[in-house]
């Protein structure tokens, strides 16, 4: 089960994240999580949104660069060492983490985080194995 | 491949004759330049008061430079040789770099000169069945009447458009089924950009063939836009003095243009000597307007860098070909020393697939050291989201240039769209060093 992410190229220039921001709310899209990785010249903003399939849309209507990613999204105990117990989990089936980041609300009890892993259907297989919650495309739109 | 002429005698010509009608035509110029007192002055120094006295071409070395300060000097009407009434059309340089330089034509001149545009748009393969928008500025600059006049004569359907407006433009593409362009390579860049926000892909478009032109531009830029809209583009050569496009021009295979000799005398020497050099050696471009009764114009110093293929051409013309022009004397940068020319930088960022369609040169100094700047547009299409890719990208585009011009750029990446957009000419350099 797998979500999708949308990364959007930022150039460092003042006021460059809130354009984007402001054409997703303006067209009724929700951002449910969010990271920006960024180097001294420019960043990459990515999210995941409830709409996907329209922001991608309305970011090329906008010449706006972005591109889709397949990330996983994964519930986490929200306790000590909660997260420890699912990245043991993946080290010991030796799955790689490329980066994650966390959703901006707690889905059911759990927190929730997004995964970028090297191989998305090996991951996926090994999380179900070991009964941890992976939360589709869907659960993210009901958030 | 089957050759279409617009005037296959003059086109074909054998080299003996050519090197006739040259002499010929110069001895009329000379006379008329003798009705200057410019050319008067100029000519008697170099011991010529009658046109007889040139009898070969080696005689052209007698004749004297004129550069671009003898014609701001002699602006307005100094290098004017008939009356007034007799021109019907002016140009001009645009005079962003000081007094303008004007040209004068009469009739049978500005009939000359749409000849030679109607034949080198013929040797690019186009027909009278094309549709032709001419997405060159009218008025004074010569780049959009000259083709626009050319274009007719072949019968071509003329849409005269002029430049900007990029939406409206890709309608009348699509509405009009345009087929060949007249375009600067940044424009043409720029649109491509902009294609996808108007939902349009280039395969949409009935797009065959662009004339590229009125900016200097590299071989990966125009392989590029080929690439890009699936085009034959072709590359060309003028200048206001010379009357403006259709000095030279290429033929379908591509391979530099065709220096119209009838019309042209076409020597090539070295910019700080002034020596003839022998074909194939890189130098100045000097041209003599051969067809030009109302202003003539000898041995002019174009400030372009180029040099002669004297080889024959498979489509069977005789006049030499020009490479494309590798820079210009006066557009060089010296950077810590090094010299450095814009088009070697445009060769090398156009060369990378990941790098989109537009650029910018920045010249600042920090402390005694000039630093060199270099924006690029990413292309979006090959934006992965992936961090890494774009510092590799980032450290690719450095290396290259630091192979290519021995300095070490700073690279900057910036989002397609976000870099200044030209209409018309680019202005890619921007240097603000402090001038000592």
């Amino acid at each position: 089960m797998k979500i999708t992410q949308i990364s959007v190229f930022l150039e460092n220039r003042k006021g460059r994240l809130y354009e984007i921001c402001s054409m997703l709310g303006k067209a009724g899209i929700n951002i449910r999580a969010l990271t920006i990785a960024e180097t001294e010249s420019f960043g990459v903003l990515r999210m995941v949104v409830d709409k996907p399939a329209e922001a991608v849309e309305l970011f090329r209507r906008n010449s706006v660069t972005a591109n889709q990613t397949e990330v996983v999204a994964v519930e986490v105990p929200d306790k000590p060492g909660g997260l420890a117990e699912v990245l043991k989990v993946l080290s010991d089936h030796n799955v790689n983490v490329e980066y994650m980041y966390g959703f901006i609300e707690k889905f059911s009890e759990n927190a929730l985080l997004v995964f970028r892993f090297d191989n998305p259907e090996y991951a996926h297989q090994v999380l179900s194995q070991n009964h941890i919650k992976v939360v589709g495309q869907r659960d993210i739109k009901g958030l | 491949m089957e050759m279409t002429y617009w005037n296959r005698q003059a086109e074909t010509m054998e080299r003996a004759a050519l090197e006739q009608l040259q002499i010929q035509r110069m001895r009329s110029i000379i006379a008329q330049a003798l009705k200057t007192p410019f050319y008067q002055k100029r000519l008697s120094r170099a011991g010529i008061t009658s046109p007889d006295q040139f009898r070969s071409l080696a005689d052209m070395q007698r004749l004297p430079f004129t550069t671009k300060d003898d014609l701001r000097q002699n602006y307005p009407v100094g290098l004017l040789a008939v009356d007034m009434d007799e021109v019907v059309r002016i140009h001009s340089s645009s005079g962003t770099t000081g007094i303008p330089t004007v040209i004068y034509l009469t009739q049978e001149d500005l009939n000359a000169w749409t000849d030679l545009l109607a034949r080198s748009i013929t040797a690019t393969g186009c027909t009278r069945k094309d549709v032709f928008q001419n997405m060159m500025s009218y008025g004074l600059f010569t780049g959009g009447l000259g083709l626009h006049y050319g274009a007719e004569r072949v019968g071509m359907t003329v849409i005269p458009i002029g430049g900007g407006n990029t939406q409206r433009q890709v309608q009348v593409m699509k509405d009009f089924k345009t087929t060949v362009l007249h375009i600067t390579p940044s424009y043409l860049l720029h649109i491509h950009s902009r294609l996808d926000e108007f939902g349009v892909k280039p395969g949409d478009l009935h797009l065959k063939k662009a004339f590229l032109g009125a900016e200097p531009y590299s071989e990966n830029t125009r392989q590029k836009l080929q690439e890009l809209f699936g085009i034959d583009a072709y590359n060309s050569y003028g200048l206001s003095e010379m009357n403006g496009p259709g000095v030279a021009f290429e033929c379908v295979y591509k391979q530099d243009m065709h220096l119209w000799e009838d019309a042209y005398i076409l020597e090539i020497i070295d910019p700080a000597t002034g020596q003839v050099l022998p074909d194939g050696q890189l130098g100045e471009v000097v041209l003599t307007n051969l067809v030009r009764m109302a202003m003539p114009l000898m041995r002019y110093r174009t400030r372009d860098l180029a040099f002669v293929h004297p080889e024959p051409c498979p489509c069977g013309r005789t006049h030499r070909r020009l490479s494309r022009i590798q820079g210009r004397t006066d557009d060089m940068l010296i950077i810590n020393g090094v010299n450095v020319f814009p088009s070697q930088i445009e060769e090398v960022i156009m060369s990378i697939p990941e790098v989109g369609t537009n650029y910018m040169i920045h010249l600042t100094r920090a402390g005694a050291l000039d630093k060199l700047t270099v924006k690029v547009e990413i292309y979006s299409k090959m934006f992965t989201g992936d961090l890494n890719a774009l510092e590799a990208l980032k450290n690719k585009i450095r290396d290259r240039l630091r192979a290519s011009i021995t300095i070490n750029p700073h690279i900057e990446l910036h989002e397609p769209g976000a870099l200044p957009a030209f209409e018309g000419k680019a202005k890619r350099v921007v240097d603000q060093r402090e001038k000592l």
